[in-house]
């Protein structure tokens, strides 16, 4: 068995991990490098569970392989808040009861987080389909859109 | 002491508020640890063989190949999980589903299970394991299934509840039957019959999270198990049943589960794991993908009903008659049972009549999805209730209220209904502006409602007060939708402190007394029983600490907004002492207090809903959208209202994907041709609208606050408010769900040809 090193920066730390060649990204942050925070959900790209951002972009970390993100950036559900506070959406998802089981909710924090990097003021229907590929099942998605228009309020200064 | 639950109307302060979730920051930061996010030293990873044939007989297995892999530490078939069941049918399809004993019965049924020191030598070993097949013909389809030349699954099936009983065996296990009144002389009295037949496909519950567990047996008998689960205690029950395990030596702890809608009710692959440690020696951990999550656990059963519904010109109905096919699987069940209890709930009828058939198919063993069996009757009786309104040329809500039951109504199964909600969710609906809205080109408007019993159940649960004064509430439902919230809210609401003064969590099998599982919509309704009562025997013993600090008889101390008081003339300078006052000084009166409670939780009460729902559907495609959606329903009492917001919309989203989208494929050769979120394709954030809510708050007599439960109603109404919506738009009656866009156009393509 041959392992490939890789050095790479998750959540702005420089990162040094040995990996097989067909071990994802999601496999290397679960199983190598402890950061459980992304799930795994389908393993084929289709329910953003496991959704991290990879160079400003929302990937899904099944779909990565771990040898792919040499010399990259990448962002995980563990690297949202800044210490102890809270980041604007992870405060508005609890605020705004976004999450039932929770579950998905990782992803689509991170979903999320690129959407308002690229879209500060989105509408509704611009909420919709960022947040398209990534699956919940329990709350019919109603307070997740409006945990993101808030969260996306106070984050233009706009209080709420 | 005894619990005395009735309803009392009393102004609340922390019930009906809407505070933060104490699982909230653990689940924003990707903290909390759901099944597969647990590990133990040294564990071994399990993959499962599973057959590629819907129906075929095993003749031989070698799995020598396989254990001579290097890294391989285990591998079990059946022969590894004897037969321990005892004659128990239930628990015997449990042990069959989980390992295929002689035969396999669907596309995914395992066959063998291996452990090995990481996934890819597990997966390598799966592919060295060598099974020889003697394919048999198979079946899929419930109605198929029921012709009398189908193949047989089981040829020592005998229908019950046939008199006489017949002679041949069938893929039927069960007929029932409910109702009352005379049907046949109803229908002689109908100015205006309608006279349908429908089919509902198989769906799956899709909760995001497969099943995992780590399971760890030690040679001393003892085992833990690690679980995503809605009830840890069944599952320690079932496993420990099945492996021949002392049920107080298997600890079973529950994990963040993330989804479960019924699915998470039953055992899978639990016992695997467990028959894997304890040949190995090793804890193993085993994780489901997703296609297993599909081919192998937890569907829906397919439905075909058939539903006669008379009426008077007037719109009061004379008879109602539903029969009911349900497939279960393999193994014989009683889903067509409840679908024939729920069928004609809402309403108070005269002569009703409900027969329902339980017929096994190949597909995989039917798991509990959310009011299990409940929205396919509803589908095919609301559809007939909207074509009836039509036929008389009356509006459909109007034609609702003229027959919905109310209190005294006998239901069409059997009780006799207390206060209940049915009629006011219909009132409801009737003056909300979303009825009265125009509607657009190739939009159409549809409304259905629906029933759900809730259930209650043993309950056990420890309230401990700690030196500080806060508390910890120890429960054994599992939490699947924000209930440590609403069950804080309930001890802060009885005790008289502070929402974060209370701490909830859910204690493992070892820690509490059993608890029946997180279904039937009994996790807030029967624990919060369990609560208050916990709460009301730690007050008794805060009343005794107060009366011995004050050194006065406990006759004189009152409990009154979290203090106790000392009541009498001559204690007038006494200050009221707190929770905070009274447990600072437990060590010196007595040592830690807490509040015990066991109780079975009688008298949930049951829940009606109705659904409003517009459509707009694209003539060309067939498609269709959801553009505004309404869900009306009683909760009794709603502890934490964003919460039953959320199970309302959370449920109508399900049940706009079971309307509209969602269903098993099969392939001739009888393999599930869609394993997979692509393929099966559920609700996402850009299919849907706002979904918006109405809370109605009609009291439960049987719970002190009047809780009932909310969980489960809110999947019932929307196949039928959906395909009304749609056939209102078309102009064609959909009668096959989903109403996807092939059905669609199918049925105007036919209305073009006439």
């Amino acid at each position: 068995m041959t392992s490939i090193a890789v050095s790479t920066t998750i959540n702005g730390d420089d990162v040094e991990f040995l990996c097989r060649a067909d071990e994802t990204l999601l496999d290397v942050l679960r199983n190598r490098l402890g950061l459980m925070g992304a799930k795994e959900g389908c393993g084929t790209g289709d329910c953003g569970a496991c959704s991290t951002i990879m160079d400003g972009r929302v990937v899904c970390s099944c779909l990565v392989l771990g040898a792919e993100t040499e010399g990259r950036e990448i962002e995980t559900i563990e690297g949202m808040a800044n210490g102890s506070d809270l980041h604007p959406l992870q405060s508005k998802f609890i605020e705004h009861a976004a999450l039932q089981c929770g579950v998905c909710t990782p992803g689509f924090l991170m979903a999320a987080k690129a959407l308002l990097a690229a879209h500060p003021d989105p509408t509704e229907k611009e909420i919709r389909f960022w947040l398209a590929g990534n699956l919940c099942r329990c709350t019919g998605y109603d307070k997740i859109v409006r945990a993101v228009q808030d969260a996306a309020a106070e984050m233009r200064g706009e209080g709420t | 002491m005894s619990f005395d639950a009735t309803y009392k109307e009393k102004k609340l302060k922390s019930v009906g508020t809407r505070p933060l979730r104490p699982d909230g920051v653990d689940k924003v930061t990707g903290r909390a640890r759901y099944g597969a996010d647990f590990n133990m030293p040294g564990q071994l990873v399990a993959r499962v063989l599973r057959s590629p044939h819907a129906h075929a007989r095993i003749m031989r297995i070698d799995v020598s190949r396989a254990v001579a892999l290097k890294g391989v530490k285990a591998v079990i078939t059946a022969a590894d999980l004897p037969d321990l069941t005892n004659g128990n049918a239930a628990l015997y399809a449990i042990l069959d589903n989980c390992m295929a004993r002689t035969k396999a019965f669907y596309d995914g049924h395992a066959v063998a299970a291996v452990a090995a020191i990481d996934a890819k030598v597990a997966r390598e070993a799966l592919k060295l394991i060598e099974v020889e097949y003697d394919v048999l013909p198979h079946v899929v389809d419930v109605d198929a299934a029921m012709a009398p030349d189908a193949p047989l699954l089981d040829e020592n099936l005998f229908t019950q509840g046939i008199d006489p009983a017949p002679t041949t065996p069938s893929n039927v296990g069960n007929r029932s039957e409910f109702g009352h009144g005379d049907v046949e002389s109803g229908f002689a009295k109908a100015d205006v019959i309608v006279e349908r037949s429908y089919k509902t496909e198989q769906t799956h519950q899709g909760y995001i999270e497969p099943h995992a567990c780590v399971a760890s047996c030690n040679v001393d008998g003892t085992a833990e198990m690690w679980v995503c689960t809605q009830g840890h205690f069944v599952y320690r029950q079932t496993c420990a049943d099945l492996l021949g395990l002392e049920v107080s030596k298997l600890r079973v702890t529950s994990s963040e589960i993330g989804g479960g809608f019924g699915g998470k009710t039953h055992v899978w692959a639990e016992p695997l794991a467990l028959a894997l440690s304890r040949k190995a020696g090793r804890p193993v951990k085993l994780v489901m993908s997703r296609e297993e999550v599909f081919r192998a656990s937890g569907p829906t059963s397919q439905t075909s009903i058939d539903v006669k519904i008379g009426a008077t010109k007037d719109g009061k109905i004379t008879a109602a008659l539903a029969t009911l096919r349900y497939s279960s699987g393999p193994y014989a069940d009683s889903w067509a049972e409840t679908g024939a209890m729920t069928s004609f709930a809402c309403y108070d009828l005269e002569n009703v009549k409900t027969v329902g058939f339980e017929v096994i198919v190949n597909r995989p063993k039917v798991a509990a999805y959310r009011a299990p069996s409940a929205p396919m009757a509803a589908f095919a009786v609301e559809s007939a209730i909207d074509e009836l309104a039509h036929k008389i040329g009356m509006d459909s809500v109007e034609l609702r209220i003229k027959n919905a039951a109310s209190e005294g109504s006998r239901s069409s199964y059997g009780p006799i209904y207390g206060p209940i909600g049915i009629g006011p969710t219909l009132e409801a609906a009737r003056t909300h502006p979303h009825m009265s809205a125009p509607l657009g080109k190739n939009q159409g408007r549809g409304m259905a409602c629906g029933f759900w019993f809730n259930f209650g159940g043993q309950t056990c649960t420890d309230l401990n007060i700690s030196a500080d004064g806060t508390v910890t509430l120890a429960v054994g439902t599992v939490d699947v939708g924000g209930s440590r919230a609403s069950l804080s809210l309930i001890a802060a609401e009885e005790l008289g402190i502070s929402y974060d003064d209370v701490k909830a969590v859910i204690a493992d099998t070892s820690t509490l007394g059993y608890n029946d599982m997180t279904d039937g919509s009994r996790g807030t309704f029967s624990s919060s029983m369990a609560t208050i009562s916990a709460a009301r025997n730690a007050i008794v013993t805060m009343r005794e600490r107060a009366a011995l600090m004050w050194d006065i008889p406990v006759e004189d101390v009152a409990w009154e907004e979290g203090h106790a008081k000392a009541v009498g003339a001559s204690y007038d300078n006494r200050a009221p002492l707190s929770v905070k006052d009274i447990a600072a000084e437990a060590g010196n009166t007595g040592g830690p207090i807490a509040g015990h409670s066991e109780l079975v939780a009688d008298g949930a009460g049951v829940s009606f809903g109705t659904h409003i729902c517009d459509v707009e559907v694209d003539p060309e495609t067939g498609a269709t959208r959801v553009i505004r959606y309404t869900v009306i329903q009683d909760a009794g009492k709603a502890v934490h209202p964003a919460y039953v917001e959320g199970q309302y919309q959370g449920g109508a989203a399900q049940g706009i994907g079971w309307a509209l989208n969602e269903e098993y494929v099969y392939g001739a050769d009888g393999r599930l041709q869609n394993p997979g979120f692509l393929d099966y394709r559920i609700p996402v954030c850009s299919d849907l609208p706002m979904i918006d809510t109405q809370i109605l708050e009609i009291p439960n007599p049987n719970h002190p606050y009047g809780v009932r439960g909310v969980g489960e109603t809110s999947i019932v109404p929307p196949l039928a408010a959906v395909a009304n919506a749609v056939s209102d738009a078309v102009g064609v009656r959909m009668v096959h769900v989903p109403v996807s866009p092939p059905r669609i156009l199918a049925a105007l393509n036919a209305k073009a040809k006439g």
